[in-house]
């Protein structure tokens, strides 16, 4: 009988018990709700994505970082083309420079000969048809010299013609 | 989920099984001691024949009290009175401390206790006890405990920081936080877990805390106590069916079988709201009261036979389920704020196909 009251009593619910359980819980939900887990799950949500994010941006860093990389090595390599086509060009100049400057230097060296060629021969023709000219009045005036002294007298002009008589036959 | 079904069966069995040797020891017992042991606190010793009550002193252990008894019988009891509060009917609102009654001994104001409970004189005189006993008390302790250590915790918070690494208690806590958070809500309950984190984290640290005190010495057994636990299953069935969706109610009131069998099936599920908190705070209850039977009896063991030989294998025992007591106590508070959040996430879960919903119905029975 005894032991029939204990255990009623074990599975009864006491009205006390119940009415401070119900308090004390809704209180500690409010209060625990409000300075506790409020603060702690705000602190440790933040801190997730402070990690989240600092994790997130070392990444991209990196990325940065070997994007970087790659951008210097295609500046260097753009840089080393960039000289060597300078160094091909101003070969390529300079080769021109100096063949055109020979072309330029023959055809004036031949353009000089080519004028000295025609002053030459214009200077000779010139010097033959004066030494021509000069020949005839030489010749005339030796002529006239001649027939002059010679023709003074008749016998004179008589040897001089067998003179010249000579010299056609001698032709 | 299979595994803790397994571990959770092994122990409802396995403490269902002392509880039953106690029950079956009762009636020698009682025919040994032939006395009528109605007289409550100190009242299990019977004097004459220098033999205990059992049974009683094992009740004395689980139940509530009036007094916080910590060490001693008859004379060299060593226990706090603790204050009464009772409303009456004809008499109203009483407050007085326990130590009136002396024990059980004295009537105070025309009542007296018995069996730790305030019975009026006056059969006409209907009696509402509100006393803070032992359970209200360390209630009301772990309230304060819990209020304190969690509001330091939040200061801690404040203090350091987000950007620096949590430091003593804070780093002791934040796992069990974030794991009710993220295990326990999260897995079960899924997008919408948020709003119901703070309620699972007091429900599971209000056990835990007391599922521990309980099995200090002096403790009182608070999660043992039905009253307490139905309280909270009450909670957990307020809270699942406040926020149960077009969904959860279509399944209980149109559920999808034939029409035929909705005479049947509606009122099973309609019942099935009830139960789920009822097989929680059963669970509960059962578990923490048989954890504290086993030892209480196993340490009665030496008192039984009468021989200090016993005590070796009384010691061993006690130690052996005390172990096993510190890890039912984190199991039941994990288990019953599990299941509370899976209850709310059945409530909760959006089921956009209705193929889906079929097969969980299938799940579910």
């Amino acid at each position: 009988m005894n032991s029939l009251i204990i255990l009623s009593s074990l599975i009864t619910p006491g009205i006390g018990l119940i009415f401070w359980t119900t308090l004390v819980f809704l209180l500690l939900i409010f209060l625990l709700g409000k300075y506790a887990w409020k603060p702690i799950l705000g602190a440790i949500k933040t801190r997730e994505k402070n990690i989240e994010e600092s994790l997130a941006k070392a990444e991209s860093a990196l990325n940065d970082m070997r994007e970087l990389q790659a951008n210097n090595e295609k500046i260097l390599a753009k840089a080393r083309e960039e000289r060597d086509s300078l160094l091909k060009e101003a070969r390529e100049t300079k080769e021109s420079i100096i063949s055109e400057a020979k072309s330029k230097a023959q055809k004036d060296a031949d353009r000089i000969m080519a004028s000295a060629r025609d002053q030459i021969i214009n200077e000779k023709n010139a010097a033959v048809s004066e030494l021509k000219n000069q020949v005839a009045s030489l010749s005339i005036e030796i002529a006239e010299k001649i027939l002059r002294s010679d023709l003074s007298t008749d016998e004179k002009q008589k040897a001089l013609v067998s003179n010249l008589m000579k010299d056609v036959n001698l032709n | 989920m299979s595994n803790r079904t397994i571990i959770l069966t092994i122990f409802l069995i396995f403490s269902s099984l002392f509880p039953a040797k106690i029950s079956a020891s009762e009636p020698t017992e009682n025919e040994v001691s032939a006395h009528d042991t109605i007289q409550p606190a100190t009242a299990h010793h019977d004097a004459k024949e220098g033999k205990l009550d059992m049974t009683a002193l094992a009740f004395e252990h689980i139940l509530d009290s009036h007094y916080w008894h910590f060490w001693g019988e008859g004379e060299g009891t060593v226990a706090a009175p603790l204050p009464c509060i009772i409303y009456s009917n004809t008499k109203g609102l009483q407050f007085f401390m326990s130590s009136v009654f002396e024990h059980g001994h004295a009537t105070y104001n025309g009542y007296r206790l018995e069996e730790e409970k305030i019975i009026s004189e006056d059969e006409q005189e209907s009696v509402y006890d509100f006393s803070i006993t032992k359970n209200v008390m360390q209630l009301l302790l772990s309230a304060t405990l819990m209020f304190w250590l969690f509001t330091s915790i939040a200061r801690a918070y404040k203090n350091t920081g987000v950007t620096s690494a949590p430091k003593g208690k804070q780093s002791f806590f934040e796992p069990v936080i974030t794991f009710v958070r993220d295990d326990i809500a999260k897995n079960n309950i899924g997008a919408k877990s948020d709003r119901f984190v703070p309620y699972l984290l007091t429900v599971f640290f209000l056990i835990l805390i007391n599922n521990i005190l309980g099995m200090v010495p002096i403790g009182a057994n608070l999660t043992g106590n039905i009253a307490f636990t139905m309280v909270l299953a009450t909670f957990t069935l307020i809270l699942t069916n406040v926020n149960g969706n077009k969904h959860y109610w279509k399944h209980i009131l149109l559920p999808p079988v034939p029409k035929a069998l909705y005479i049947m099936m509606i009122p099973l599920e309609i019942i099935g709201i009830f139960t789920k908190p009822f097989a929680l705070m059963i669970r509960l209850f059962a578990n923490m009261t048989a954890g504290h039977m086993i030892v209480i009896s196993l340490i009665g063991l030496i008192f039984m036979f009468e021989t200090l030989w016993i005590s070796p294998i009384s010691v061993a025992f006690t130690l052996f389920i005390d172990i096993l007591e510190c890890l039912v106590a984190i199991l039941q508070a994990f288990i019953f704020t599990l299941l509370t959040s899976l209850f709310i996430g059945s409530a909760v879960a959006d089921h956009h196909e209705e193929a889906h919903e079929g097969e969980e119905h299938k799940a579910a029975h």
